[in-house]
């Protein structure tokens, strides 16, 4: 080791030396807080620690001041085991079990190298999961692109997707839903989201802290290397700059066969009550994962940075604490059981070394062959990173957008043309069948998927004596929050909401994922902090509380940011999943049945998107008390076994739900416009709070008298199967529009193949 | 007819781990003494006539575009000399 090694003691007497603070992403009164702090200048670890703790992605500084809302409005409810904070929090689904899930952004390494981005995203959520004591059993991924016939869509998405399925499938997870939506707003900018879901008994839920003065510190998994280094603070928290330098490759490339030995091995020795605490290691590496487990200890840890196993033995002391190396993690062991917990890592192939202890110091000192080379209060790496109270104000564009209404557009006024439109519109990217995505996903391994896409929800078989199960959803419409962003948080809110209720589980807890543009934008603050105060609001409405997420910032292509996109996800409980309600029509007969009432809202829906391309006006007007009871409607009848078939109301009407029932099934319908309704309006309308049911003959007075009680508007549209193979509906201007479940399947089923096979 | 090969390899300091597992194989079958395996692929080219420095420049930007992936992999090319 030749290299100069900058130690505390050398920087006590080198005050004046200039370091790379800026390179490194921090701002020049950061800088000299850190000065403050540690009554010197940092070292050069020092100084790569607070880089990466104190990035936007890490240290929340721009979010913080916002985020906030989500405690302080958090509703009554008896379910949050573990709320925000940890690693992923954890919800208590009844029968002894607990659920943890929690959705996360890889927006940026997904953008430069698709296929590892994307795995990666995978793997870091998956060991989120893990490291609340839960088995990882099901990933969802809520992605976004820009223009589904743009070249650099056609690059991204065929890596994306290769990436999500390629880790995912070796890892043995069924991938159960999630999103696919084109908007040009996303070009230079996808959106990849992943959301994990695991599962434990109550007594099996472990902490990220470091407890116990004395016990030993393990790191184990994969060895330590030069990728990903600075990930954190370079790519996720700053802008893009065109053809920038690239030293180190801030892109990791994932193992999912390790990771795979990594749960058993983490699952074995937590179950065998071998740690005393544990945490994943992600964004920032052993810098966060140090830092984060002394400070929520007993506040101390004294580590031996030369004992970190390298897959590069030239790294240096900065590289190895910056490093995001996949598939690592580490624990903390009392000295008793360290050699039981090193044989259970040796069973797995799984490397793991003693690199610290705790300490009661109230310190973090990290040693580089027998010198210190950072020694820093834990708290102010982890935690009291900067605050900041960002300017926002509400964009000078926001009123003119929000004037120019969808009224002005063109609307079919003939079966024929009724007919056309909706040909169009099942065939336009963001409606068309995701087969051609989601088949290359394995959506049903380990045998628990009971739902899986392209239906409401994915539903996942907990206990597999009784039943018990989740089901979750995530949604966001962009265009929406772009129109109203407090309102269009709660729309991503009532949808996920809605999605999961259809399926026919309650639904108990949220989690987010915040994806926008620039936080040093106040535009984009105001629509952040706006989309936030809605969620905050809508969760409280609704006693579903937040139980965490991300933010991703600095989505934008130069000074143009993506659509505000807070995705939700919604996780709901279904005591037997025998009794789930699936989407496609069932039996021929049944009466179909439109729950919640049908208004002229076009704003920023799919019909002005793909037929005007056309974005202006208030989005459809969002009512957190009928989503409740329709809510509470759908579970009851899936209770009571009293409809076959449900599914939700969304995107391009009901027109479009009736299509993806009737494509699922394979059979037709025979509907019919109610009296003194617009048939477009009806049709193609895309008002909140309602679904399409299916109903029995046996069960429809129960099921009619049930909505009665819910206060829920029940309209009986039309017979299942009444028209064979064809979907018809009647009086459209006084004429039928008729489509063949031929037609329509082709035209579904073409368009993704078409673009990117 | 001149043939060209084209050496992809992972950068250094990416993760390979189809190299580790093919390391891990090769203790297990007793050769022993293996410290590291990185694996790449190789592009064998055949050309009409000679190399020249035009072709070697499009030899260059299809091995920095087509055939390995800039991000992740660097690439040798050298003239096969048989």
């Amino acid at each position: 080791m030749s290299r100069h090694t900058d130690t505390v003691a050398n920087a006590e007497t080198t005050p004046e030396l200039e370091q790379p603070y800026s390179e490194l992403g921090l701002k020049t009164d950061e800088y000299f807080r850190i000065r403050e702090i540690l009554g010197r200048r940092p070292t050069s670890a020092e100084l790569a620690m607070y880089s990466v703790m104190w990035s936007e992605h890490c240290s929340y500084k721009s979010s913080k001041v916002h985020l906030r809302q989500f405690g302080d409005k958090k509703p009554e409810t008896e379910a949050l085991l573990v709320g925000i904070g940890e690693n992923a929090g954890v919800v208590d689904i009844g029968e002894g079990w607990a659920v943890t899930f929690k959705v996360e952004s890889h927006n940026h390494p997904s953008y430069i190298e698709p296929y590892q981005g994307a795995a990666t995203g995978i793997g870091g959520i998956v060991r989120d999961i893990l490291s609340m004591g839960a088995r990882p059993v099901a990933v969802m991924d809520p992605l976004r692109f820009g223009a589904a016939d743009h070249p650099d869509t056609r690059r991204v998405l065929p890596g994306i997707v290769a990436g999500i399925s390629g880790y995912g499938n070796c890892l043995g997870l069924p991938n159960i839903g999630g999103e696919i939506v084109f908007d040009a707003s996303y070009q230079g900018n996808p959106l990849v989201n992943a959301l994990c879901v695991g599962t434990m008994r109550h007594e099996d839920i472990h902490l990220a802290s470091a407890k116990g003065v004395g016990n030993l510190v393990i790191l184990y998994g994969a060895k330590t290397g030069g990728d990903g280094i600075g990930g954190v603070s370079v790519l996720a928290s700053e802008t893009f700059a065109e053809g920038g330098p690239t030293k180190r490759p801030a892109v990791q490339v994932g193992d999912p066969f390790m990771e795979k030995l990594l749960i058993e091995c983490t699952l074995e020795v937590l179950r065998a009550g071998l740690v005393e605490g544990i945490q994943d290691l992600g964004g920032a590496g052993i810098s966060c994962a140090t830092s984060e487990l002394a400070s929520n200890g007993e506040g101390g840890m004294h580590v031996r940075l030369d004992q970190v196993p390298l897959r590069d033995a030239s790294l240096t002391p900065e590289e190895i604490l910056m490093s995001e190396s996949q598939e690592r993690m580490c624990a903390i062991v009392t000295p008793e059981k360290v050699d039981a917990f090193l044989a259970i890592c040796r069973k797995w192939d799984v490397t793991a070394d003693v690199i610290g202890e705790v300490t009661a110091t109230g310190r973090l000192v990290i040693e580089w062959h027998g010198e210190i080379i950072v020694d820093v209060p834990p708290r102010t790496v982890a935690h009291d990173g900067p605050v900041y109270e960002r300017p926002f104000a509400r964009p000078s564009w926001q009123d003119s957008l929000q004037a120019d209404g969808p009224e002005r557009l063109a609307r079919p006024s003939t079966a024929a043309e009724i007919r056309d439109t909706v040909l169009t519109l099942v065939g336009s990217p963001n409606l068309a069948s995701k087969t051609w995505v989601t088949s290359q996903y394995d959506r049903y391994v380990l045998g628990n998927t009971v739902l899986a896409q392209p239906e409401d929800a994915g539903v996942i078989r907990v206990d597999e004596k009784t039943g018990l199960g989740v089901a979750l959803a995530t949604d966001c419409n962009g265009r929406f929050a772009k129109l109203d962003p407090y309102n269009g948080a709660k729309l991503a809110l009532a949808e996920a909401y809605r999605n999961v209720a259809t399926a026919g589980a309650a639904p108990l807890a949220v989690t987010n994922c915040l994806n926008f543009g620039s936080p040093e934008d106040p535009d984009v603050m105001w629509q952040f902090s706006e989309a936030v105060r809605g969620l905050a609001d809508g969760c409280l409405e609704l006693g579903t509380p937040v139980t965490g997420g991300n933010v991703s910032f600095y989505n934008q292509t130069g000074s143009t940011p993506i659509n505000p996109t807070p995705v939700v996800g919604v996780l709901g409980v279904i005591q037997d999943v025998a009794r789930r309600t699936p989407m496609a029509f069932r039996a021929s007969d049944d009466v179909v049945l439109v729950l919640g009432e049908s208004r002229d809202e076009f704003a920023g829906g799919e019909w002005a998107h793909v037929i005007h391309g056309h974005l202006g006006g208030l989005p459809p007007v969002v009512d957190l008390g009928r989503e409740r009871s329709l809510g509470e409607l759908l579970v009851a009848a899936s209770v009571g076994s009293l409809i076959t078939a449900a599914h939700d109301v969304s995107d391009a009407g009901i027109v479009q739900t009736l299509v993806e029932m009737a494509l699922r099934a394979g059979v037709g319908a025979l509907v019919r416009i109610p009296e003194g309704v617009d048939p477009f309006v009806f049709l193609l309308s895309e008002s909140t709070a309602r679904a399409v049911v299916t109903v029995p003959t046996s069960t429809l007075g129960a099921f009619e008298s049930l909505a009665g009680d819910h206060g829920v508007p029940v309209t009986r549209i039309g017979i299942v199967g009444a028209a064979g193979d064809d979907l018809i509906v009647e009086s459209v201007y006084g004429a039928s529009a008729t489509w063949t479940l031929t037609e329509l399947r082709t035209t579904a089923d073409a368009t993704l193949p078409a673009l990117f096979a | 007819m001149a043939r060209v090969i084209v050496d992809v390899m992972l950068k250094n300091e990416i993760l390979d781990p189809q190299g580790k597992a093919v390391e891990g194989a090769l203790a297990r079958l007793g050769l022993a003494g293996v410290t590291s395996v990185r694996q790449g692929k190789s592009f064998s080219l055949e050309l009409e006539g000679d190399i020249d420095e035009s072709r070697l420049a499009q030899i260059h930007e299809l091995a920095g575009s087509l055939l390995s992936n800039p991000v992740i992999e660097d690439y040798v090319i050298r003239e096969d000399v048989r």
